[in-house]
């Protein structure tokens, strides 16, 4: 094609050079994540070692493990967010401030509560999943009952039901006798990913790719019912394999390190500005922006009191709480 | 050809659209007129499957609309409605490509590039191509929807209101281009209308609505008629002829 007007636009290029850095800043953070523990050691030794020497074993039982779910996790948590935004045609929302998250921390209650002998993994990971499902369609359901949805509604009624939900599960958790627990599955750490306790992530990464071969669909439900119905795209299915989409991915991550908020929040609004929001174009960076994001708060908690660890949730939450109102401001004159 | 058979609609206790049939015919440029809640735009869209009816069925070239499968009846038929209010950050040319979708899945090939090319050239959107949607003013982002719907290249194009927010230069465009639509690519265009003037220089067929019924259908010699308008709605309209064209006075009476 010579035509110079089907040559790609310039916020594409621009687009690919992001998605370069942020490729490159998950590496490097990957590097740094693979290098920090109590325990120091020096990654050029692993290729000369034999593999059966401390350092390799460090490397491969603990500190690769814990930063290759620090990715997936990440990623998958970005992209689930980005997705519920779509869903819910609003920005502003996120799986750790709408309910699915507080529903799956309902669910770990529930399983611990009335299994407490323990079930397969992959048994709680689809009762997890479950939860957070109810979760979404809770927020979904409401949604559709408020008439005037305007945009600053939409969170607040997803804050709601989170809270609702969290504050129902201490409830149940205080007459068990099982607060410290639910404490630690609401404050997410990745400290006890070893290997073979991370793995479920892996079912997180292939969501994600489904996510990917599905965007442009995801950004036609944003447009709206009307506008997806108008080109042919089935708005009751899509709808329905976004909710599994991100059930399952909060489902995985919560079974796997507990919860970890405001990524999908973060991510998606961070690279709206870079590219725009056609998911087409903004899934990979949303993907890799998710993971560099939780493999800096997971390397900062790990530093700040050296050789103990803050777990990455409380950064996060910090940081989240700051983005989100940076977004608030920004856009205030769309909330009006 | 466009049918709707006994088709109605019930909003509580409001019967919204009243068992309504009525044929529109393949090819040229149909207006749906009338008094504000006349069911207009609710006749509209249950004839393009995105609001469920309470009874009666609409058959678009032998295909029940409600059972033809979405993706094969977006090829054929396409819909704007009013209101297109999106806080998604699309380019103009994403969301017109996203026309396109029907017929390629949103992988596009050569010829999905030139109907958007073409589109987009029709509405003169070229200089805002990379522009975000929720950067453009109302009228630009009037005609960047428009432009998507065209780029449907479906047999049948339905538009709502799709002079709103546009100004008189635009509007006159539009309307030009949608006859044009009609004229040269054969296309069935369905717009429901406000300004009855519009409807009177530029449409073959008029449907008269009132109370969810069609009242009156014709062609706009039988229709702007200061007796059929009166009646329709409910005060005085005076009919003159201007250039050869039927033109409504009704802003000053007595």
């Amino acid at each position: 094609m010579t035509d110079s007007r089907f040559s790609p636009p310039r916020a594409s290029r621009a687009g690919a050079l992001w998605l370069l850095l942020l490729l490159v800043l998950v590496l490097v953070l990957a590097v740094c994540s693979l290098n920090v523990g109590a325990s120091r050691l020096n990654l050029l030794n692993v290729l000369t070692a034999d593999p059966d020497d401390r350092v390799s074993k460090i490397l491969f039982a603990s500190r690769l493990p814990r930063t290759l779910a620090l990715i997936l996790a990440g990623a998958a948590l970005a992209v689930a967010g980005a997705i519920l935004q779509m869903m819910a045609r609003n920005r502003l929302v996120d799986t750790s401030t709408t309910g699915p998250m507080a529903a799956a921390a309902l669910g770990m209650l529930v399983l611990a509560i009335a299994l407490p002998d323990g079930l397969p993994l992959w048994a709680r990971f689809l009762l997890v999943s479950g939860f957070a499902a109810g979760g979404i369609l809770l927020f979904l359901g409401v949604l559709q009952r408020i008439p005037l949805r305007s945009a600053l509604i939409v969170p607040l009624v997803g804050l709601i039901i989170a809270g609702v939900v969290h504050a129902g599960s201490g409830l149940i958790a205080h007459h068990f006798d099982l607060s410290q627990s639910l404490r630690a599955w609401n404050s997410g750490d990745f400290s006890a990913v070893l290997r073979g306790r991370y793995e479920l992530l892996w079912v997180a990464a292939g969501l994600t790719l489904a996510a990917m071969l599905l965007a442009d669909r995801f950004t036609v439900i944003g447009m709206g019912r009307d506008f997806a119905v108008n080109i042919g795209v089935n708005y009751g299915l899509l709808m329905a394999i976004g909710v599994a989409l991100v059930a399952m991915i909060v489902g995985s991550v919560v079974v796997t390190a507990g919860v970890i908020p405001f990524i999908g929040l973060v991510a998606p609004n961070v690279v709206r500005v870079l590219t725009g929001d056609n998911l087409r174009r903004a899934v990979p960076m949303i993907a890799l922006l998710g993971a560099a994001i939780l493999l800096a708060a997971d390397l900062l908690g790990r530093l700040l009191i050296h050789p103990y660890e803050v777990p990455s949730s409380n950064l996060l939450s910090i940081a989240g709480c700051v983005v989100f109102l940076a977004v608030l401001l920004h856009g205030r004159k769309q909330w009006s | 050809m466009i049918e709707t058979r006994g088709v109605s609609k019930r909003y509580g206790d409001t019967l919204v659209v009243d068992d309504v049939s009525l044929s529109i015919p393949k090819g040229g440029f149909t207006s749906i007129i009338g008094p504000n809640g006349a069911g207009k735009s609710t006749l509209l869209s249950m004839i393009s499957r995105l609001t469920p009816m309470n009874a009666g069925s609409v058959v678009v070239d032998g295909m029940d609309v409600t059972r033809t499968p979405g993706n094969v009846l977006a090829r054929r038929l396409s819909i704007l409605r009013q209101d297109n209010q999106t806080s998604l950050r699309l380019s103009v040319r994403d969301l017109v490509a996203f026309g396109r979708f029907p017929h390629s899945g949103g992988r596009l090939t050569a010829e999905d590039l030139r109907h958007v090319d073409e589109a987009m050239e029709y509405l003169q959107l070229h200089e805002y191509r990379d522009r975000p949607i929720d950067e453009l003013s109302g009228g630009q982002r009037q005609r960047a929807y428009v432009a998507m719907v065209m780029c449907q290249d479906t047999d049948y194009v339905l538009l709502d209101e799709p002079l709103n927010n546009i100004d008189m230069r635009f509007a006159v465009d539009m309307m030009q281009l949608l006859r044009r639509a009609a004229d040269e690519k054969g296309k069935t265009v369905v717009v429901v209308l406000h300004d009855i003037n519009f409807a009177s220089c530029y449409s073959d067929h008029i449907i008269a609505m009132r109370r969810g019924r069609p009242v009156y259908q014709g062609a706009p010699e039988q229709i702007i008629r200061d007796e059929v308008l009166r009646d329709l709605y409910e005060m005085d309209i005076r009919v003159h002829e201007v250039n050869g064209q039927r033109i409504c006075v009704y802003f000053r009476m007595g």
